[in-house]
């Protein structure tokens, strides 16, 4: 897209975002300073307690960026910033540079392309592991065309490989509440995969999977690395290592950035150590 | 990732069936809509003395309960499919009822231009402007579908728009038709009070309460019914009736998919209240009479007791449930009346303790278990 298209776009009323009915009119999101994710000074208050205080990051395009840090550092209130469930008290969250997201819904997020995995795995256990995948399909998500919908052979195709991916297409059938832990977490991936976000946020994506699970999870997300934009939070730091390689790691610390840089240049951090990792 | 061609043999089949109902599903649903239609014909071609002659009561009552079940399958189509338990569908209902009722005002005048009865009654001078061209069977008809949905749209826009779920929409909606109640209580409110519209003479310049009317409206209704199951059915398996299921499962959940549980609450809403106008608009003409009364809290809570008792999420279940609790409701009023109400509490709680799903639930437990037993 060209510069002179964003500004247009960017030019737009906010509002116009904003019914809850209407499905947003944008479609592209200008990336041309190679950043996909922008938080400035963000804070969120709940009773006088600041979940978040006056954090700032910017993720990149294609970065996989590892978050770490103690219970109650904001990991997740961050990402219910992003996706727009919880909305900052101050500060400014941008997707792209022409996208405020503090003005969009939680679908019309989605929609721009940014997905999310829950911390406790999130399926929808009455429908099939086929259908969890065909409802994340990425397609118009408005009424009418959800009522007329046909799956194509395209489609069906492309969530096939999906469940060939997840190693599940044995399971494709089953409801998804039958699922062990790790498979409902791996479901959940592969329904974020489905939706062909351009920003993935993970939140403890291998919590409760087998050390094989974990392995192999590692290994998708060091393919996906290049081709969407990850944000992981993790507490497992085994995990963490094997796929922050030499990109960036994040500690946040009561609601902000404690560290940033190499996985090995965070470790020897002694506030880290200190906070987080311990002695 | 995988190459497709190597795997594509092991394409697994897609759960829910593209087709509405499987073959034995079909050839069920004809024969039971075939008895029900033949039984007016057994009113109207036997003599009374033969011991196949259907009573002309029977085919009213059931009639009445053809209509009860479009209403409850209506409601299951939001509580059972979305989640969204109304406490006031009997208010959409009794729209519809007083829809059609305005044309069979109209229709029980010699002159359509005269005054209804009741207006004459209540000293009013002319036709009030919401009655202008309620002559018409086709515009009142109309109204039937249009009334109930126009308010159930305006009302779920604002609520879904809000957000508001669970037990405060349901009480939000049981306040609607109170209020509604209160509204066509009043004389001035131009829907004749609390005595609302009787003494219905013609429809389409038939005699209303000739047997042969009394059979076509009872298919009229069994058409209708079955018309609902279809569009139901349509509905609830298309990849809409999916959504919608993940919206009474995970509402939450469903936004970060990309999808607006708004727009897709107030579709069925709207679809519910149209069809639930329907099934009163078929009703008054078969009971002769529509007053506020239908619009009073018990009314509605009655549908969701018809609906839990056959199983909710089934739309089956619905039209089994309504004929069950009113053919109960028939035999308890008139051997020992007093004791209706504890009997229809009793249900209540029986079904909800020992059947969770329904009479039909219980079927399909019956029937797999026999399948166990047998391989």
């Amino acid at each position: 897209m060209t510069t002179e298209q964003s500004r247009l776009k960017t030019t737009a009323a906010p509002d116009e975002y904003f019914a809850s009915y209407r499905r947003p009119a944008m479609s592209g999101v200008d990336t041309t300073h190679q950043v996909i994710l922008y938080l400035e000074d963000i804070s969120v208050e709940f009773d006088g307690f600041k979940a978040l205080n006056a954090l700032s990051m910017e993720i990149g395009v294609g970065e996989l960026r590892c978050i770490i840090g103690p219970n109650g550092a904001g990991k997740t209130t961050m990402m219910d910033v992003i996706t727009g469930k919880t909305r900052p008290s101050s500060g400014s969250v941008f997707f792209g540079q022409n996208i405020d997201l503090s003005k969009l819904s939680e679908a019309q997020i989605a929609t721009a392309g940014i997905g999310r995995k829950f911390q406790r795995p999130s399926v929808f256990e009455h429908h099939t592991v086929f259908e969890n995948l065909e409802l994340a399909y990425k397609c118009s998500k408005s009424v009418w065309p959800t009522l007329l919908a046909k799956l194509t052979g395209e489609q069906r195709d492309q969530i096939d490989t999906t469940l060939e991916l997840l190693r599940m297409r044995q399971q494709a059938n089953r409801l998804a509440g039958l699922l062990s832990h790790g498979q409902k977490q791996w479901l959940e991936i592969g329904m974020l995969l489905m939706q062909e976000p351009m920003l993935l946020l993970l939140d403890e994506p291998v919590a409760g999977m087998t050390d094989a699970e974990t392995q192999r999870t590692a290994e998708l997300f060091n393919d996906l690395r290049g081709k969407h934009s990850l944000v992981v939070v993790e507490h497992d730091m085994d995990f963490v290592q094997s796929i922050a390689l030499d990109g960036k790691v994040t500690v946040l610390c009561e609601g902000s950035v404690l560290a940033e840089g190499k996985m090995s240049e965070v470790q020897a951090d002694s506030r880290v150590i200190e906070v987080y990792l311990g002695r | 990732m995988t190459s497709l061609t190597s795997t594509a043999v092991v394409v697994p089949p897609h759960s829910r069936t593209p087709v509405l109902f499987k073959p034995g599903a079909w050839l069920a649903i004809s024969l039971v809509v075939g008895v029900f239609a033949v039984l007016p014909l057994l009113n109207l071609w036997l003599p009374v003395e033969h011991p196949w002659h259907v009573a002309q009561h029977t085919i009213s009552l059931l009639g009445k309960f053809i209509c009860f079940a479009l209403a409850a399958l209506a409601l299951d189509l939001v509580w059972g499919y979305a989640g969204i338990l109304s406490l006031g569908h009997g208010l959409f209902f009794a729209l519809g009822g007083y829809a059609h009722g305005m044309y069979l005002m109209r229709a029980a005048n010699p002159a359509p231009g005269q005054l209804p009865e009741f207006m004459v009654f209540l000293s009013m001078t002319e036709i009030p402007w919401f009655w202008t061209f309620t002559e018409y069977p086709l515009y009142s008809w109309m109204l039937v579908l249009l009334a109930p949905g126009l308010v159930a749209f305006i009302f779920g826009y604002f609520a879904f728009k809000s957000r508001i779920t669970g037990v405060y929409f349901s009480i939000i909606t049981q306040a609607l038709t109170y209020a509604a109640m209160l509204l066509f209580f009043r004389n001035e409110t131009g829907f004749g009070g609390n005595n609302g519209f009787t003494g219905f003479k013609w429809i389409l310049g038939f005699d209303i309460t000739s047997p042969q009317t009394r059979a076509g409206l009872y298919w009229a209704s069994l058409l209708a019914l079955l018309g609902a199951l279809l569009v139901g059915r349509w509905i609830t398996t298309s990849k809409l009736g999916r959504v919608l299921m993940a919206v009474r499962d995970g509402e939450g959940r469903l936004r970060f998919l990309g999808y607006e549980p708004a727009g897709f609450k107030l579709f069925v809403w709207t679809v519910s209240a149209m069809l639930c106008g329907l099934a009163g608009a078929l009703y008054v003409p078969q009971v002769g009479i529509i007053n506020p009364s239908e619009m009073s809290p018990a009314n509605s809570i009655e549908m969701v007791v018809w609906v839990a008792t056959g199983g909710r999420g089934t739309l089956i279940g619905p039209i089994v449930g309504a004929g069950t609790v009113n053919g109960l409701k028939t035999w308890f009023t008139s051997t020992f009346p007093e004791y209706w109400l504890y009997a229809l509490g009793l249900l209540f709680v029986l079904v909800t303790v020992l059947l969770p799903q329904g009479i039909v639930g219980l079927v399909r437990k019956t029937l797999q278990r026999a399948r166990g037993a047998r391989t």
